[in-house]
């Protein structure tokens, strides 16, 4: 049975019950009690930082040579918060209804409300860590509006708002360092979770340096590992973005909830070669003044400028008028897809659409288009070679955001008791698609408010408890298990390289589990990806030893969990019989080809046991009280 | 296209390192320069031997983790970017291309190209941070920032943690980086009540990590990809001193 812990009271007095009623532990207590929170991005640092100022013992722990570094730092646009700084009617109630709406109902309404009860408060904090957020000439905050709203609630600082937040919480955390409250593990990878009668009690991790594995213990383990969309290889994440830390969690018994919903974002630059590694998003605000089209006929071999107006398709303002160019992610994402199926796509690889400044430059001037977006063309022409002021821009959908994640409830603990999982990495307030500037909004509030007042009515308990030792032999066993692991990759000694199968997972995964699913593409997904995994564990080689800093192991080991995890993701994804939000199956959609959720079949959260490898679906139904479920439009 | 990548090949701080070639084919202009780096790491797979270690994580110039000194500059032969962003078509066909780690006392090689930059992580914690817990802000709107304010600690909270501007110092100072978190802060009123602790603590720091001492070259801001300026170092002498002599 899933207990999601949903507090009593209406709506707007859950969070303040909640609190009224949590335990306390007194400061001589804190410190005998250790926290072990692995990742430290936007929600890792400002968890760990929390905690230590709280009297826990924290070891905080992340793959990258700093703290500094975790991907929170790429995003660009902003962050929102329902201040109502620009009094045009925006309240917490009206938040968390876009929110609700943005996921196509298919989260929790309790933990969406908090999250919009908590935006104000957090720019305040972030203001007195020292966020250079953008201001007024008269020195207050300014605002923006981002995709599927309709105020200005996006607080940011210039186009690098993910990168100032982050290292705010990472200051932060450095300082509960310097104070000996945190200990920091930096190139340390989590590799397995130690669970001790049912209760999540330490990890196993890999020095990334040394290679050594080193085995911790703690009274309670919080995993803030960020996304996995890294499993389409091809991806606006970094590199090392991984569902390790999360999978091994699940193997291990926590669900897997929604895991197949991802978000793939319409204005990212497109692929050009095999050899790419990575899809650099271009910020959404283009699509403000950006126009995008397709030629009219297919294999257009014209350049850009040689086609006529009247032998261009602007496809995303035929089909969707009202709102054009700007409709939501997912469907101007989908849009680009059927015209590029469709033979419509332009530049080399014809998989990309135009996206023109033509029409903005003529009507507000060079200077002005300039002005706001200087930046964005100038980072385009450093990786494209390409003059966007004198022929359009090229851009194609990349896989960008998982809303799936471990399972949690209204505390943020999994289905193991003493694991906690916070921000991208679990699946909580996002429903069946995120709106743009939530999710540096959730990771930030997952961890300096949430998860620090929830974890300790876990630890007033765990206080009575032994504390755990790594000398105990569940600990030994799976440090064993770790180790074959390794041991076993590396001697295969094939003739393919890790990458050769992590591009084979991302087309398939791309193919069948991304903007568009059917039945048999899914099921024939299944089953190309066992086959991938096959070959994988027959056919790779990994050099290098492992007693020693080795990229390509650790690629192995991702590409491993990625490997099973993406089996999960297109079960998942079959299981759902619907269309909601990004997960959009092609048997379910209007006549017009738009969406169609089924709520009285499908008004549940998937929560997937591990069970050996034989997924077991369990339903968290979705109870709506204060919003009802409509039909999303944008037309 | 072609080219021969001569990289410095180390195993670990404690073995010696030299350079290797690598000649490679297949490349196309288009590429990236670490995607080019991959590719030869791919073919090394299906030699048996072992990889080139080299770091990046977010490949779009904004998390600082690259960093490789390519034919004698720091992220390679453009101004301001980072070595990520560094494409092939900047190198001509069947060129040598020369690939080394940072080089500096204060970032000591892990690997190959890898260096221990944990220095700088270290100035950081002596100050680089405002001291409020969580759950003690104030209504945003309180403090008025003036913009020319709020921007011009912007321009300084921009740096990456890169270490370029250590790297191509022949001085291999850290001046560039901590004055741009000083600045950052001590611009802010927020950040005011720690200012002068926090310039004496930063700069102490950045000495006993043995960085070098800046003798203003101006080598730093060349190559910073966020453009941060060496105003800034000059600034932060600037309060340096009044902290010193005045004591805020
Ligand atoms: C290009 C881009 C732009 C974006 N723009 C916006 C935006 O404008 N607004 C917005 O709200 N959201 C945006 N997002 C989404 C948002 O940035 C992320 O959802 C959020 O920052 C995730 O934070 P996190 O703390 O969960 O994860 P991350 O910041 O990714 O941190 C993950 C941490 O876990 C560690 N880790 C991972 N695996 C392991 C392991 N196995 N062992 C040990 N440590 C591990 C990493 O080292 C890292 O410290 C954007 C995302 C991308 C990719
Ligand atoms: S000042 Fe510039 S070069 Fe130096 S670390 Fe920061 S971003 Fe890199
Ligand atoms: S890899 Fe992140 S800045 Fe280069």
């Amino acid at each position: 049975m899933l207990e999601s812990k949903i507090p009593e009271g209406p709506l707007q007095e859950k969070w303040r019950n909640y609190q009224l009623k949590s335990q306390l532990i007194n400061p001589a207590n804190k410190k005998r009690l250790k926290v072990i929170v692995v990742g430290s991005g936007l929600a890792g640092a400002g968890a760990a930082a929390t905690l230590g100022e709280m009297g826990y013992e924290v070891l905080c722990f992340c793959y990258q040579d700093s703290a500094r570094r975790a991907h929170s730092v790429a995003a660009q646009g902003g962050i929102n918060a329902a201040k109502n700084y620009q009094h045009d009617g925006d309240s917490v109630m009206r938040m968390f209804y876009d929110t609700l709406k943005g996921g196509d109902f298919r989260s929790r309404e309790a933990n969406v409300f908090r999250l919009a009860e908590l935006s104000a408060p957090l720019i305040d904090h972030y203001v007195q860590q020292g966020v250079p957020f953008a201001r007024e000439y008269g020195g207050v905050l300014v605002n923006r509006s981002f995709g599927g709203v309709q105020v200005q609630r996006t607080f940011y600082a210039r186009g690098q708002t993910g990168q100032q937040l982050l290292l705010a919480a990472y200051s932060q955390l450095y300082k509960m360092k310097r104070a000996k409250k945190v200990r920091m593990f930096p190139r340390h990878e989590m590799m397995d979770m130690v669970i001790i009668q049912g209760k999540a009690k330490g990890i196993i991790v890999r020095d990334l340096v040394s290679g050594q594995l080193k085995r911790f213990a703690a009274d309670a383990v919080v995993l803030a590992t960020g996304g996995y969309s890294r499993v389409f290889r091809l991806s606006t994440l970094a590199i090392g973005c991984n569902g390790s830390a999360i999978w091994k969690a699940h193997k291990r018994g926590a669900y897997f909830a929604a895991p197949s919903f991802t978000q793939i974002h319409p204005t990212a630059l497109p692929q050009t070669s095999e050899a790419q590694s990575k899809l650099t998003l271009m910020s959404e605000s283009l699509r403000n003044d950006g126009r995008i089209w397709v030629p009219k006929a297919k294999d257009d071999p014209r350049k850009a400028n040689a086609i006529p107006e009247e032998e261009r398709d602007y496809y995303l303002e035929r089909r969707y008028p009202s709102f054009g160019n700007l409709a939501p992610r997912d469907i101007a994402s989908r849009a680009a897809k059927e015209r590029i199926d469709a033979g419509y796509g332009v530049g080399r690889l014809q998989n990309a659409v135009y996206l023109d400044f033509k029409h903005a430059i003529a009507h507000f001037g060079l200077e002005t288009i300039q002005d706001r977006y200087g930046n964005l063309f100038k980072m385009y022409k450093k990786i494209t070679g390409v003059d966007a002021y004198r022929e359009p821009m090229q851009i194609s959908p990349a896989a960008h955001f998982s809303m799936g994640g471990l399972w949690v409830d209204y505390e943020l603990m999994t289905t193991i008791p003493g694991l906690y999982a916070i921000a991208e990495c679990n699946f909580s307030d996002h429903g069946a698609n995120r709106l743009g500037a939530n999710s540096l909004l959730q990771a930030s509030i997952d961890g300096y408010f949430i998860l620090p007042n929830t974890i300790n009515t876990y630890l007033a308990d765990a206080l009575h408890e032994d504390h755990p030792s790594t000398a105990h032999p569940e600990f030994i066993k799976v440090e064993q298990e770790v180790k074959a692991q390794i041991k076993n990759l590396l001697s295969i000694k094939g003739t393919k390289t890790v990458d050769h199968f992590h591009r084979e997972l991302g087309k398939v995964m791309w193919q069948s589990c991304a903007m568009s699913r059917n039945h048999n593409g899914l099921k024939k997904a299944i089953s190309e990806i066992e086959h991938i995994k096959a070959k994988f564990w027959t056919e790779v080689n990994v050099t290098g030893g492992d007693k020693e800093m080795n990229p390509e192991l650790e690629k192995a080991l991702r590409l491993a969990d990625f490997l099973e995890l993406g089996l999960l993701m297109c079960t998942d994804a079959l299981q759902r019989e619907e269309s909601c939000g990004a997960h959009f199956r092609e048997e379910f959609q209007t006549p017009e080809g738009e969406a169609l959720r089924k709520d009285e079949m499908y008004s549940y959260v998937s929560a997937w046991e591990y069970n050996a490898g034989n997924f077991k679906l369990h339903k968290e139904p979705l109870v709506f009280e204060y919003a009802q479920p409509t039909i999303r439009s944008y037309k | 296209m072609k080219v021969v990548f001569k990289i410095w090949r180390q195993d670990s701080q404690k073995h010696q390192g030299g350079f290797e070639r690598y000649p490679i084919e297949g490349l196309t202009e288009d590429m990236s320069f670490l995607e080019a780096l991959d590719h030869l790491n791919e073919r090394l797979v299906l030699q048996n031997q072992k990889t080139i270690a080299y770091e990046y994580d977010c490949r779009e110039g904004i998390c600082g983790q690259c960093g490789i000194f390519i034919n004698g500059r720091a992220h390679g032969p453009h101004n301001n970017i980072t070595t990520c962003q560094l494409h092939m078509r900047s190198f001509q066909d069947g060129e040598t291309i020369v690939v080394e780690p940072w080089r500096a006392t204060a970032f000591p090689v892990i690997k190959d190209l890898v260096v221990d930059r944990s220095a700088l992580d270290r100035i950081i914690e002596k100050g680089g941070y405002i001291s409020a817990k969580t759950g003690t802000a104030a209504e945003s709107n309180a403090i008025l920032i003036p913009k020319d304010i709020a921007d011009k600690a912007m321009d300084a909270a921009a740096c990456i943690g890169c270490g370029a501007c250590v790297a191509t110092c022949k001085n291999a100072s850290a001046a560039l980086f901590t004055s741009a978190k000083i600045n950052h802060l001590n611009n802010l009123p927020q950040g005011k009540p720690e200012a002068a602790q926090r310039v004496l603590q930063m700069t102490k720091q950045m000495q006993l990590e043995n960085f070098g001492n800046c003798t203003f070259t101006g080598a730093c801001e060349v190559e910073c990809p966020e453009n941060i300026s060496i105003i800034n170092i000059a600034e932060m002498n600037a309060r340096r001193a009044k902290a010193k002599w005045l004591g805020r």
